[in-house]
């Protein structure tokens, strides 16, 4: 599988990512290298093995479903690049 | 006293509590070490206020008596770590200005035991890299140098700030935190000791994630003993992180007798690479003569999926790394980049990230949203967690057989000239982590000891592999290699 200059514009694209037009050729080229890299994982035989989910055995705990933080607006908002009465602000979204 | 900023974290203590020395003097000590270190590039955000006001915290406290281990001990924290009200930027340009309203459960238990903080500490950008090369603030600079040369080479990476910290005695300790071998490579490119905990051991929380199946925190000490004092005191479960693992935390230290009669140590055949250099097979083989001599049984073994182990990490990391970082999008901290009239959100997500991220990040959560995106899911993503499986069986049926723990090299190379890999194709550097990556694929504590010098004076380590959640037994281990390794060089003060 080769990736493409088309394809390597996509990948920017879907991981929000802004690459110009001239910088993708070279990009292309990285991702074949890492992927050439990644194809050896073909050579393995994986037949009936099951992906694994969690490195150690352990059951996620549980807990009671009930408010243990909040109100505190103002600390959510401290770092915030633009914040305006109480809420994030960013560009119009809706038209 | 004189040069308090050398002693280890056990002769501190012993120190503090002899009345020798205070806290305050101990960090003042590291306080200077550290303005006269600029030139290696480790600390970046200077905590003095903090540390002096902790420092004397601890004087009461060990006044009082009772005082925890770590009290008065000045520490390097990793720019990885949220830290309350210092900046915490994951080395990243993203991250500018961000100062966490939150302490990390890591960084709070050692504050709750009396630890101080000098500042954070240089990294690769959100750790990802193998050589402190792709820092928003810069290369951290290793304090080794090669016999009469002057070349600033790398302390490794993603923890070099921490490693370069802790060898040049800008602090008595670090905390670190590795994915790939970011912890145990440049514990063994500057002469010092790193821990990687089993998976779980610490709390990740208020950590910056990479991947966080992999990612765990570890200390980075000057002795084996002191990873044994700060492990203990930074492991904990927390309830903030459901993969924190309920288990006691056991003393540490008290297990460190030097006896390892009869331990069975493994040597895996697979770790014989082609083009390793004879001076690592050369320590390699001392290592093995040493735990021979102080009395455990050396057994060949084999981890037949080994090579498959670097291939498997560079799908999963980034995967799970283009899902982590998807919340830096110029909304909620850090950068926002200055968008033209017009632009909508998705141009200021695509130009805040093309700006916030560097290179290598771009390429890894590049990376993963391919492995993962539509079609490509199966083929990739899966397969790879399929090998991850297989590669952690590898480890259970040695386990199984009764082997203690496994000896390997920690890297394939001694530390390499900054600016050296620059042209080389990011696979080359990736290759530094091979010996060490296969840890953190099957979730194992792995830690790494300076053995010896190679033929330019530059520190070389060994790493062992353990039972999950028997850091107690691979210290133990690790104790008897440094002991009988009698690794006391130290780089010469240039900087």
């Amino acid at each position: 599988m080769s990736i493409d200059k088309d394809t390597a514009a996509r990948v920017a694209k879907l991981a929000r990512i802004r690459v110009a037009d001239d910088a993708l050729p070279a990009l292309a080229e990285e991702f074949n290298t890492i992927l050439g890299f990644i194809e050896q994982l073909n050579e393995v035989d994986v037949d009936g093995v099951e992906p694994m989910t969690s490195v150690t055995p352990q059951r996620l705990k549980r807990r009671e479903d009930v408010v243990t933080d909040g109100n505190q607006q103002e600390k959510v908002l401290a770092n915030a690049p633009d914040a305006r009465e109480g809420f994030f602000a960013v560009p119009k979204v809706v038209e | 006293m004189t040069d308090l900023n050398k002693l280890t974290i056990a002769e501190a203590r012993d120190g503090l509590r002899a009345k020798d020395f205070s806290a305050v003097e101990l960090t003042r000590s590291c306080l200077t070490a550290i303005d006269k270190a600029g030139a290696l590039n480790a600390f970046v955000h200077n905590t003095p206020e903090i540390a002096e006001t902790q420092a004397a915290a601890a004087d009461t406290r060990l006044a009082e008596g009772d005082a925890p281990d770590m009290c008065g001990i000045p520490l390097g924290i990793k720019d990885l770590f949220c830290t309350k009200g210092v900046p915490s930027q994951a080395a990243s340009a993203i991250l500018e200005g961000f100062k966490p309203e939150y302490e990390s459960t890591i960084t709070q238990n050692l504050w709750d035991r009396g630890a101080v903080m000098l500042g954070k500490l240089n990294m690769d950008e959100f750790a990802m890299g193998s050589s402190n090369e792709t820092s928003t603030y810069g290369n951290a600079v290793n304090p080794w140098r090669r016999e009469g040369s002057d070349a600033a080479l790398t302390p490794g990476g993603s923890s070099g700030g921490s490693a370069s910290a802790v060898s040049a005695d800008l602090c008595l300790a670090a905390t670190g935190t590795d994915t790939g071998g970011s912890i145990r490579q440049p514990a063994a490119f500057t002469g010092i000791v790193g821990l990687k905990p089993t998976y779980g051991r610490c709390s990740r929380w208020g950590v910056v994630a990479f991947a966080s199946s992999l990612d765990q925190a570890g200390p980075m000490t000057k002795t084996v003993r002191d990873a044994a004092i700060m492990m203990e005191a930074m492991a904990s479960h927390d309830a903030k992180d459901s993969t924190s693992a309920d288990l006691p935390v056991p003393d540490f230290e008290a297990m460190l007798t030097g006896d390892i009669k009869g331990k069975k140590i493994g040597i895996p055949k697979e770790y014989h690479m082609d083009g390793m250099p004879e001076e690592i097979e050369t320590l390699w083989a001392e290592g093995r003569e040493m735990l021979k001599s102080a009395g455990a049984e050396i057994v060949d073994i084999s981890l037949p999926h080994t090579k498959y182990a670097l291939p498997a990490y560079y799908v999963i990391a980034p995967a799970e790394a283009s899902s982590n970082l998807a919340r830096y999008d110029g909304v909620r901290y850090g950068h926002r980049a200055t968008l033209s009239a017009g632009d909508g959100i998705d141009d200021m997500y695509e130009k805040t990230r093309a700006e916030g991220f560097g290179h290598e990040v771009q390429r890894r959560v590049m990376i993963g949203t391919y492995v993962l995106s539509a079609g490509f899911y199966d083929a990739y993503y899966n397969r790879a967690r399929k090998v991850r499986a297989l590669i952690k069986k590898d480890f259970d049926d040695v386990f199984a057989s009764g082997v203690d723990a496994i000896l390997t090299p920690a890297t394939p190379s001694a530390a390499f000239g900054l600016g050296e890999m620059t042209d080389a194709d990011p696979v080359k550097m990736y290759l530094n982590d091979v010996f060490t990556v296969t840890v953190n694929l099957a979730g194992l504590p792995g830690i790494s000891v300076p053995t010896g010098l190679d033929a330019q004076g530059l520190p070389l380590g060994l790493q062992l592999i353990g039972r999950p959640w028997e850091e107690g037994d691979l210290l133990n281990t690790a104790y008897a290699l440094e002991q009988s390794a009698g690794f006391v060089s130290k780089p010469a003060n240039w900087w």
